[in-house]
């Protein structure tokens, strides 16, 4: 079976090709950056997915299943770069995937399109609306690109189609939204607030986008590992420093001190939980993961 | 440090509470055994020595599975909550933790709302209700809100309307209903006004002030009267007045339960015996 990657050359997608290569599946990618020495068997085609040459490679490869994680956070795009690249490079691939003949998508999302609000449930299941289009404007582009990736689901019933959230990863590549937020000299928390972050390790991620492949599942789905812990337990957990304080100065101190610059709608992230409800990815595919919370803050404190 | 304050009592309790706590002592609602153990040796001053409560049917409240406790609410600030969760802590043969479903406005509150989720007591909303419920937990569930702790003292007793989404979910859960008293608790802080003003300020309801001003509940002994369980049938997607019907039943549960509790407050009160009260109801 051929499986497309964009994104490829990201730490996590990296990982998920190696994982598909060695359990003999046919595995390309495409990619804006380059991948310098791919492993053998791994195709990397040096393209924006938004662009003719994209287009060439789905007609030419013609892959069974796409796995899309060509997406890029607040830490690492301005505004119009994330909507371009997220919402616009989602939109064009699902087109691909419908017109060049594969047979399952998958949109690798993430858990905090939620949002995180003080009267929002713990647990949010899939049919919990995108809270975080109002709450952290900053990830609107990665909501939209999560709601588009999902009107597959009845536009072309035909193209099995996997929307995931996926929570936070964490371990030994130190790549991701919550690596670069722990990565800091010190970590920023609120004063009086202690929220639970959901985490499960790099490996245990790569795995659920295989078992989702190998399931064939259709719909959206929440990707959890181990339960949360508050985030004075993972800064511990991590060794990491922690520097506490008021909300009301916080503003003026993001991205100084030692500490990561964070825009105004992340705040109620580091005050609220974003907790998911896996269980319905769970049954669908019988995913376990394998390492605990103590494993996936240990890998990465050790990285 | 926290183990050296946690009494000796609380800790032996914590250690048989049946919760699926991790390596780092917390279970998966984000509960801390740490926290827990700090909260009911606090709780544990103010139930044995302040309040000195006393605690009646217990043995109606299971020792495993789910149980919805639904209880009148007063005294301006909720100190029956936390006297309710002490005595299913400290009096049962297994201790238990209930989980308050807590007004949302405190979620804002630095401190208290993290206090709150570590000790289990999560905002009240019905996703945590069923969800606590079909996990085999105990749901401490006061229907009057807000109206029932603003009482002022010249309404003490009396329970205010009942809000209907808990029999809908002890429905739908199948869960048990445990009607409870808590008596005491209106005469320990007596309201007799309300700081509008106050309120609005720090974001509440109501600002209970009593005749000393400072709304601190007094010493004064109260009661936990726990009644006997009700089973309801049902989906929970019945029509208004069939679940109308079945509050008011709850309802006229826990109004016997208080008419009891406070005969037997006023025998306590006068320094005379409980036996001459006659059946439980």
């Amino acid at each position: 079976m051929k499986v497309l990657i964009t994104g490829i050359t990201g730490a996590h997608a990296r990982m998920v090709a190696e994982r598909l290569l060695g359990r003999g599946y046919e595995v390309i990618g495409i990619d804006r950056r380059t991948w310098a020495n791919p492993p053998e068997g791994i195709r990397v085609y040096k393209a924006d997915v938004r662009k003719r040459p994209a287009a060439d490679v789905f007609r030419s490869e013609r892959p069974d299943v796409v796995i899309h994680m060509a997406t890029i956070t607040h830490f690492s795009g301005s505004r119009e770069e994330r909507l371009r690249i997220n919402l616009q490079g989602t939109r064009i691939v699902f087109e691909h995937c419908h017109e060049h003949g594969v047979k399952h998508a998958i949109f690798v999302g993430r858990h905090t399109i939620y949002g995180a609000a003080p009267d929002a449930p713990l647990y949010r299941t899939e049919d919990e609306p995108p809270l975080a289009v109002s709450t952290f404007p900053e990830l609107a582009d990665l909501v939209a690109a999560d709601l588009h990736a999902a009107t597959a689901l009845w536009r072309w019933p035909k193209l099995k189609t996997a929307v995931l959230r996926l929570v936070y990863t964490l371990g030994p590549l130190r790549r991701g939204t919550l690596a670069n937020f722990l990565g800091g000299p010190r970590v920023p928390r609120i004063l009086g607030f202690d929220p639970l972050f959901q985490m499960m390790h790099d490996e245990d991620a790569a795995d659920a986008l295989i078992a989702c492949i190998e399931s064939r599942i259709n719909g959206v789905f929440n990707v959890a590992g181990p339960p949360p812990v508050p985030l004075s337990v993972l800064c511990r957990g991590t060794h990491r420093k922690t520097l506490e304080l008021p909300e009301a100065i916080f503003p003026y101190i993001s991205g100084r001190f030692g500490l990561p610059h964070l825009p105004p709608g992340a705040v109620a992230h580091i005050k609220y939980p974003i907790v998911v409800d896996a269980t319905a990815f769970q049954a669908a595919t019988g995913f376990k993961h394998r390492f605990d919370g103590h494993s996936v803050m240990t890998a990465f404190r050790e990285a | 440090m926290s183990k050296k304050v946690i009494s000796r009592d609380v800790a032996e309790r914590l250690s048989r509470l049946n919760l699926p706590f991790d390596a780092y002592g917390m279970d998966p609602y984000g509960i801390s055994r740490a926290h827990l153990g700090l909260f009911f040796t606090f709780l544990e001053v103010f139930y044995k020595h302040y309040f000195r409560v006393r605690c009646f049917g217990i043995e109606n409240v299971p020792r495993t599975g789910r149980a919805m406790l639904v209880s009148n609410h007063s005294g301006g600030i909720p100190t029956d909550g936390g006297m309710l969760l002490a005595s299913l802590f400290f009096e049962g043969e297994q201790p238990r933790l209930a989980h308050g479903m807590v007004e949302k406005f405190a979620q804002t509150w630095p401190f208290v709302s993290h206090w709150f989720s570590r000790v289990g007591q999560l905002p009240g909303l019905p996703e945590h209700a069923i969800r606590l419920l079909q996990d085999d937990r105990i749901l401490m569930v006061f229907p009057e809100g807000a109206r029932g702790t603003g009482k002022l003292y010249k309404d003490r007793y009396q329970l205010v309307r009942f809000g209907s989404g808990f029999m809908r979910i002890a429905l739908q859960t199948k869960s048990p209903i445990i009607p409870t008293a808590f008596i005491g608790g209106e005469e320990a802080l007596p309201s007799i006004y309300h700081a509008k003003t106050l309120a609005k300020l720090v974001g509440a309801p109501y600002w209970p002030v009593p005749p000393y001003l400072v709304p601190m509940p007094l010493p004064l002994p109260c009661e936990v009267h726990y009644g006997e369980p009700l089973y309801f049938e049902g989906t929970g997607n019945e029509a208004d007045h069939v679940i109308e019907g079945y509050v008011e039943q709850v309802k006229l549960a826990i109004s016997r339960q208080i008419k009891y509790g406070c005969a037997l407050h006023g025998q306590r009160r006068a320094g005379l015996s409980y036996e001459k009260l006659g059946e439980r109801p």
